[in-house]
């Protein structure tokens, strides 16, 4: 075998390295979506407590942030406390994702409920529609209805004050 | 007290790691044979004190000793025994210490079965397995420790056991899974020590050939139960996802399919000598980039451990010295290594040169396809997901052409161009394929599906040719009782592991074209018709588990008019975590599987059911297991018994002598 052909498994691996040095430094938590900056999508669907109807239109007509969650999820229950706490500066939608209304209900009676809304989306379809990966997701739609962020994870402190609190601010 | 005893084991096993990691080494390079002596006893004890640790972290769970954080950030005062000792290794840092078990085992054994191999080559393969051990205890030690105690206040009761690895899979799937991996570590000791040594010829394969197969063997079944695991315990009814994670124990499962069967050229003719040692060496780096792959949270997947960046770089660190290391070395040393031997066009050698060349480029299209995603977003392409879709549209046609080499493979001779005779029996066994596997879709319901035909014809000739090679071996012996007991072991265990491919191609072509599939709203009272069955749900009620809550429907399976079976599938809520579970309701058959699985509540009473008739799914887990089989009959074959035999009676006259 050629000498210089012996060194290129070595070559192979060093590129490798590279991009899982990258790999390492680079945050999964935030996933850039295809919807950044299209409207928020179509949906018809009731509110968990109330039982109206909702749709695209009785959002909220300034910004807020939707958040994805439900009764099976361990970090949305990491996250609630901080977003009860949020809930003061910016309302928060909720999207209550695959969960049941039961299960749905007894989690906000037991922990709190800091929504202005809440979507209740038993099947995942609005879900499905703003790809959603799993819960929970935090979207950050601005007061024209058109998706700004998302955030993949928990929201805490540090999230928010790094990544959704400079891009709210700019819609402000 | 308890915790602090497994706590200095493991301490003591690094320590003991990092003396079997230099003094060996030390004595080689300095030709003392009393350092290189204390390879084996030091190997021994390595394996005792991490046994020692194991078994005080598994105590720990039984006794419900949650001031170890570990025990009480998985395990619960309701979790069943069993799960409780699964649960050992049901974390990141659990399983770590399995991995670190393991891989001691492995060199006790060498240490146990390697008499006949000389000692300054047991002690260099010795320290660098105990290399490999330093690297994963210090990660244990310095972030991974399962000893951590939560203390002077423990809880008084533990936050529970994933309820997705609350299930009997778990229990076999990852110590077999590790198995494999760390069991890949041997081989790949052998071939840096054949390096650091300069001994290149073939010797080297012939040790390390029968310890890659048992590696294999245990990788395969491994991989064989994570997918079943996946199967009935996911609740998706999927046998296999693709998932980065899935992706990690097939490529090392590729690569040592290859290595496999290069081992068996350099062993038996010298060939392809520096493509084996490399081979060898990227088996293991695979299963190491394997394990990098799911604990550092490089890539986001379904089973990833605790996405730990600081994890990450360690890991990194040393795969780079483990990997890097070897790498250098094989480009340094391997350009001495001498090939010699020619063999024809049509020979076994040229057949097994296609089988790594496939396996090669499979390996490295799923790797490619498993990076692929890091790789854009590396170079700030945003983030992309590589799905089932590229996987099988590359691995389906490999998987095809390897088949259709296979069978030629065994009947080739070494060396020459063969007599075309030898592959006249062929020419029968291509047209009955053909024609039956053609015919096959067209007695199923649905569709002619030209995919099953193709795959059914695979399976066929692969089956069906393994029977030429077996006719012959029958007409050389003079009869089927006599060939099995004189027909080398390694013989048979190829064609098990053969077979056991065509049963797992023909399971994954009919699940695959040929599953009757149907989400629906269902209700007490309501019947459905799958198949030739009749599915009628009788009950819905609420039931009480040990540590968990269930909505269980009751369905009666009729057969025409015969009550074939009761069913129970559950939806589980985990009281401590609360996280919800599908424990879906299988009904395993030869011929098919009824898969039954509730989906979320839709008021009134009602469920969204899935109902699924997937036909012969369980030959794909049977096949992996034949093939698993395959390589664990091999090793039992005469000349290693007799080798062992043959040491064993050395050291007896040793024994007597001293």
């Amino acid at each position: 075998m050629n000498r210089l052909m012996l060194w290129l498994p070595l070559g192979v691996f060093a590129v490798l390295v590279g991009f899982f040095f990258k790999g390492l430094t680079m945050d999964p938590g935030e996933q850039p979506s295809a919807l950044i900056g299209e409207p928020f999508p179509v949906f018809d669907l009731t509110d968990l407590n109330t039982g109206e109807r909702l749709s695209r239109e009785t959002l909220p007509n300034q910004p807020f942030l939707l958040n994805v969650w439900a009764s099976w999820c361990i970090t949305c229950q990491v996250e609630h406390p901080y977003l009860t706490q949020l809930s003061e500066q910016v309302p928060i939608v909720g999207l209550n994702y695959k969960d049941t209304e039961k299960a749905a209900k007894n989690w906000l009676e037991k922990l709190g409920d800091p929504y202005a809304l809440q979507i209740f989306d038993p099947t995942g379809r609005l879900g499905l529609d703003l790809g959603v990966a799993g819960a929970p997701e935090t979207f950050l739609v601005d007061s024209n209805g058109v998706i700004r962020l998302r955030v993949q994870g928990e929201v805490n402190a540090r999230v928010f004050a790094q990544k959704i609190r400079p891009r709210l601010d700019t819609i402000r | 007290m308890t915790p602090e005893i497994g706590h200095f084991a493991l301490v003591l096993a690094f320590g003991v790691s990092i003396c079997l990691a230099v003094f060996p080494m030390y004595g080689y390079f300095t030709n003392q044979n009393g350092f290189c002596a204390t390879a084996k006893p030091l190997a021994l004890l390595q394996g005792l004190a991490l046994a020692v640790s194991f078994g005080v972290l598994m105590y720990g769970f039984l006794a419900h000793d949650f001031s170890i954080k570990y025990v009480a950030d998985n395990s619960n005062l309701d979790l069943p025994w069993h799960f409780r000792m699964s649960a050992v290794w049901g974390a990141h840092e659990g399983s770590l210490l399995l991995w670190a078990l393991i891989l001691s085992f492995w060199g006790v054994a060498v240490a146990l079965f390697s008499r006949g191999i000389p000692d300054h080559m047991s002690a260099l393969v010795l320290s660098i397995m105990g290399m490999i051990g330093v690297g994963f205890l210090a990660f244990m030690l310095f972030t991974s420790n399962p000893f951590v105690r939560i203390l002077p206040f423990p809880p008084g009761n533990g936050a529970d056991l994933n309820p997705l690895l609350q299930d009997p899979g778990l229990i076999f799937h990852p110590p077999m899974l590790y198995m494999g991996y760390v069991g890949l570590s041997v081989a790949f000791a052998f071939a840096m020590a054949s390096l650091i040594s300069g001994q290149l010829d073939s010797t080297w394969a012939r040790w390390s050939r029968p310890w890659t197969t048992v590696a294999w063997a245990f990788l395969t079944l491994g991989i064989a139960l994570g997918s079943w695991w996946a199967y009935y315990e996911l609740g998706w009814g999927g046998w296999w996802f693709w998932d980065p994670v899935e992706n990690a124990s097939l490529i090392p499962w590729l690569v040592a399919t290859a290595l496999m069967h290069s081992l068996a050229a350099t062993e038996k003719r010298g060939l392809f000598r520096s493509w084996t040692l490399l081979l060898a060496i990227a088996a293991f780096s695979l299963s190491l980039l394997g394990t990098f792959l799911v604990r550092s949270g490089v890539l986001t997947s379904v089973h990833a451990f605790a996405n730990d960046p600081e994890r990450g770089v360690f890991i990194l660190g040393f795969l780079i010295v483990v990997v890097g290391g070897s790498l250098t070395l094989f480009a340094v040393r391997a350009s001495k290594v001498s090939e010699p031997g020619e063999f024809g066009w049509i020979s076994r050698e040229s057949f097994l040169l296609f089988n790594n060349l496939i396996l090669t480029v499979m390996a490295v299209s799923v790797l490619l396809g498993t990076l692929y995603p890091l790789m854009v977003d590396a170079i700030g392409g945003g983030k992309v997901s590589v799905g089932p879709p590229f996987f099988n549209a590359v691995f389906v046609p490999l998987t095809a052409i390897l088949v259709s080499g296979m069978a030629f493979g065994p009947l080739a001779k070494w060396r020459q161009s063969s007599d075309p005779k030898l592959y006249r029996p062929l020419i029968v066994t291509l047209i009955v394929s053909v024609v039956v596997g053609l015919a096959w879709p067209s007695v199923l319901d649905g569709n002619y599906s030209m995919g099953t035909a193709i795959g059914v014809t695979l399976a066929l000739w692969l089956a069906i040719a393994i029977r030429i090679d077996f006719v012959r071996k029958v007409g050389l012996y003079g009869g089927v009782g006599s060939a099995l007991t004189r027909v080398e072991r390694g013989t048979i265990g190829m064609w098990l592991a053969h077979f056991g491919l065509a049963v797992t191609i023909f399971g994954v072509v009919m699940v695959e074209n040929h599953t009757e599939h149907r989400d629906l709203r269902m209700g007490v009272g309501d019947t459905q018709k799958l198949g030739n069955y009749d599915l009628w749900m009788t009950d819905l009620a609420v039931i009480n588990g040990p540590n968990y809550v269930a909505d269980q429907a009751t369905f009666e399976i009729y057969f025409g008019e015969i009550l074939y079976k009761t069913v129970t599938p559950q939806k589980r809520r985990y009281n401590a975590s609360g996280m919800v579970m599908t424990e879906a309701a299988i009904d395993s058959g030869f011929t098919r599987d009824l898969y039954i699985a509730l989906g979320e509540p839709l008021g009134g009473g009602d469920w969204a059911v899935r109902l699924s008739l997937k036909p012969y799914v369980d030959w794909i887990w049977v096949g992996a297991f034949l093939m698993g089989l395959g390589g664990f009959v091999s090793i039992t074959d005469k000349r290693y018994r007799k080798r062992l035999e043959r040491e064993n009676a050395e050291a007896a006259v040793d024994g007597a002598t001293a």
